[in-house]
């Protein structure tokens, strides 16, 4: 915080105002003001060129060269692109896993973290604590999860499968250690984990603020629990849908630490996400171009998703006052 | 959270449907909280307890000692991972809190050209996946030398400390009056002082909002100590967890009690803080979720 000591000598030659016009103030003082803004927001300007502008013209250049940072970029035009989508099977195979994976979880946490927020807005005794139980599992760092989650499951030791086993199933499944239900139990601990999370309480808040009067004209046009939730509810907390929505869809498209840890993107490759396959790309085999370009696959799925959610939500979120 | 409830009045009334609403609450705290409980129970419990069959939910005397233990395995420096994940958090949440209010201060309350071009870049930044400029940023540590150091992890963060931050504090500047940097210039405060001084103090449950949101990300985060940690003397808790998990036992000697008791200590931090600072954690998303 060294500029505080100079602050009141900043350097302005007073007379020609092309200083002035640069940074687009009038008199001196705003050309002053104007230039202690810049000094204020440098950092973030050199973050922005050194971690993000300079990465991301470094990262396009690389998914058109062969790169093992060893030795340097060799252009090779298109090759990795057309690599990616005929000649490298596990790049469907990572694809289908993560869109199989986002078609699961993100209805399942949506729905999920509305239905418990809902639940919480019931004006129950206890409600606090109930609400810290249901936070408390997001909270839980990714790996700690995968880990609690493996002997959880474990086929033969673990407690689920001595439940299930109480219960009369005779073979309850091998969750992570099984090629056929492996995804499946990785979704589920990915859901268990943010369905009473961020996404909840942004529901939560959601549902208080709908005016209560709504409710009471609801009743008083004879309206049940049902037709309120559907008709003032539901409309009401479109916006809140969305916002969780997008971002429950960019989560999902990008799971990778649960995986990684849990299964090692096993077994047999399948719980092998797009993610994985990056990082192994890049930091196992340090194909440094080929990471890239798989890397702009991802952003190019992502964007699209997201564009596609904003052009559909016209039709179906509702603005209040808009 | 606190504010959200006081609006809530409680409801006595005991309907059949209110009833299985009750039943079904309580199952989903069950189904919650159960696994927690279980990693908790298995961390006092011997080795044997770890793997006997039926399983065992609550050990028959509890081992404390494992607690210690956990810190002291022979090739599985548990300590010293918790170390560097103080470093690295710490210097982080410093560096986001101060940088991020900085140029937040900048945005908030300067005219200048260009300024709200490199607001809305900033913003354009949390659409873009970390993902892309991951493989560059690497790159870049690898040729400073800093791989299987800390500094990719928490260098960075003392550069604006990111989009997010920076849209936190920002809003909440554009909540304070002018009238008071007005009456400090006047008063012959320079630009620095006031921000310092005046606005700085002002911002203090905003500032615990984003300490806290910044120490558990930083404290959980994965990728990064992944990729730029190799030698478990560097190891931050979460990629030393996976390490541990990774090899369950030492010249023979199962450990899964003691990975147990690492995965609370693990969690430990981020709970804490949760509790400790709940108003503060609650505001910041809800604020993301209705401002973002």
């Amino acid at each position: 915080m060294a500029v505080a000591q100079n602050q009141q000598n900043v350097p302005i030659s007073s007379g020609p105002s092309w200083v002035s016009r640069a940074v687009g103030a009038q008199s001196k003082t705003q050309t002053n003001k104007a230039l202690w803004g810049y000094v204020f927001s440098l950092p973030w300007i050199i973050g922005l060129l050194v971690f993000w502008g300079g990465p991301i013209i470094a990262s396009l250049y690389f998914g058109f060269t062969e790169y093992g940072i060893t030795s340097a970029p060799k252009w090779v035009g298109l090759a990795n692109y057309t690599k990616a989508f005929t000649a490298d099977n596990l790049f469907w195979t990572s694809l289908g896993r993560t869109f199989t994976f986002a078609a699961l979880y993100v209805p399942v946490a949506i729905v999920g973290a509305l239905l418990l927020a809902v639940m919480l807005n019931q004006k129950l005794v206890g409600t606090n604590i109930y609400r810290t139980i249901f936070f408390v599992p997001h909270l839980i760092p990714a790996v700690a999860l995968a880990v609690v989650w493996t002997y959880l499951l474990q086929p033969t030791l673990g407690p689920v499968n001595a439940f299930l086993r109480d219960l009369g199933v005779e073979n309850p499944p091998a969750w992570f250690t099984a090629r056929d239900t492996a995804l499946y139990s990785v979704t589920m601990i990915n859901i268990w984990a943010a369905v009473g999370g961020n996404t909840m309480l942004i529901f939560l808040a959601g549902l208080q603020g709908v005016p209560q009067e709504l409710y009471d004209a609801a009743s008083i046009d004879g309206g049940g629990v049902w037709a309120k939730f559907r008709h003032v509810t539901l409309p009401l907390l479109t916006p809140t849908i969305f916002f969780n929505l997008v971002l429950a869809v960019i989560g999902a498209l990008k799971v990778f630490t649960t995986a990684w840890v849990a299964t090692g993107g096993g077994p047999s490759y399948a719980t092998w996400f797009f993610a994985l396959h990056i990082y192994n790309q890049a930091f196992l085999y340090f194909k440094m171009g080929y990471g890239s370009a798989l890397a702009w696959v991802l952003a190019a799925i992502l964007i699209v998703f997201t564009a596609f959610q904003v052009v559909t939500s016209r039709r179906w979120v509702h603005y209040e006052g808009a | 959270m606190a504010q959200m409830t006081a609006q809530q009045p409680v409801s006595y009334r005991l309907t059949p449907g209110r009833t299985v609403l009750y039943l079904v609450v309580l199952g989903l705290c069950v189904l919650f909280g159960f696994p927690l409980f279980w990693t908790l129970m298995s961390s006092f419990k011997t080795p044997s307890e770890m793997a006997a069959f039926p399983p065992v939910i609550i050990p028959n005397v509890f081992q404390w000692a494992n607690y210690n233990n956990v810190l002291f395995i022979p090739r599985i420096p548990v300590m010293i991972w918790v170390m560097n994940s103080t470093i690295v958090v710490t210097l982080t949440t410093l560096g986001t809190l101060i940088t991020a209010s900085v140029v937040a201060y900048s945005f908030a309350r300067f005219d200048y050209r260009g300024r709200d071009a490199l607001f809305m870049i900033t913003l354009a930044t949390m659409m873009l996946p970390a993902e892309v400029t991951l493989i560059p940023q690497f790159i870049l540590f690898y040729k400073l030398g800093w791989i299987n150091t800390l500094k990719p992890l928490w260098v960075p963060a003392w550069f604006g400390g990111g989009a997010f931050a920076i849209f936190l504090m920002r809003q909440f500047f554009l909540s304070l009056p002018r009238d008071l940097d007005e009456a400090a210039l006047i008063d012959g405060a320079g630009y620095f002082r006031i921000f310092w001084s005046i606005l700085l103090p002002l911002c203090k449950p905003i500032l615990a909002t984003l300490g806290i949101i910044t120490l558990i990300g930083s404290w959980s985060d994965f990728i990064g100590p992944l990729i730029y940690l190799n030698s478990p003397s560097k190891f931050t808790v979460s990629v030393g967890l996976q390490f541990f998990n990774n090899s369950p036992e030492v010249g023979g000697e199962p450990l899964q009690h003691l990975l147990m008791a690492a995965c609370i200590l693990s969690m430990i931090p981020t709970i804490a803080l949760f509790f400790l600072g709940q108003r503060y954690f609650v505001q910041g998303i809800v604020m993301s979720g209705i401002k973002g």
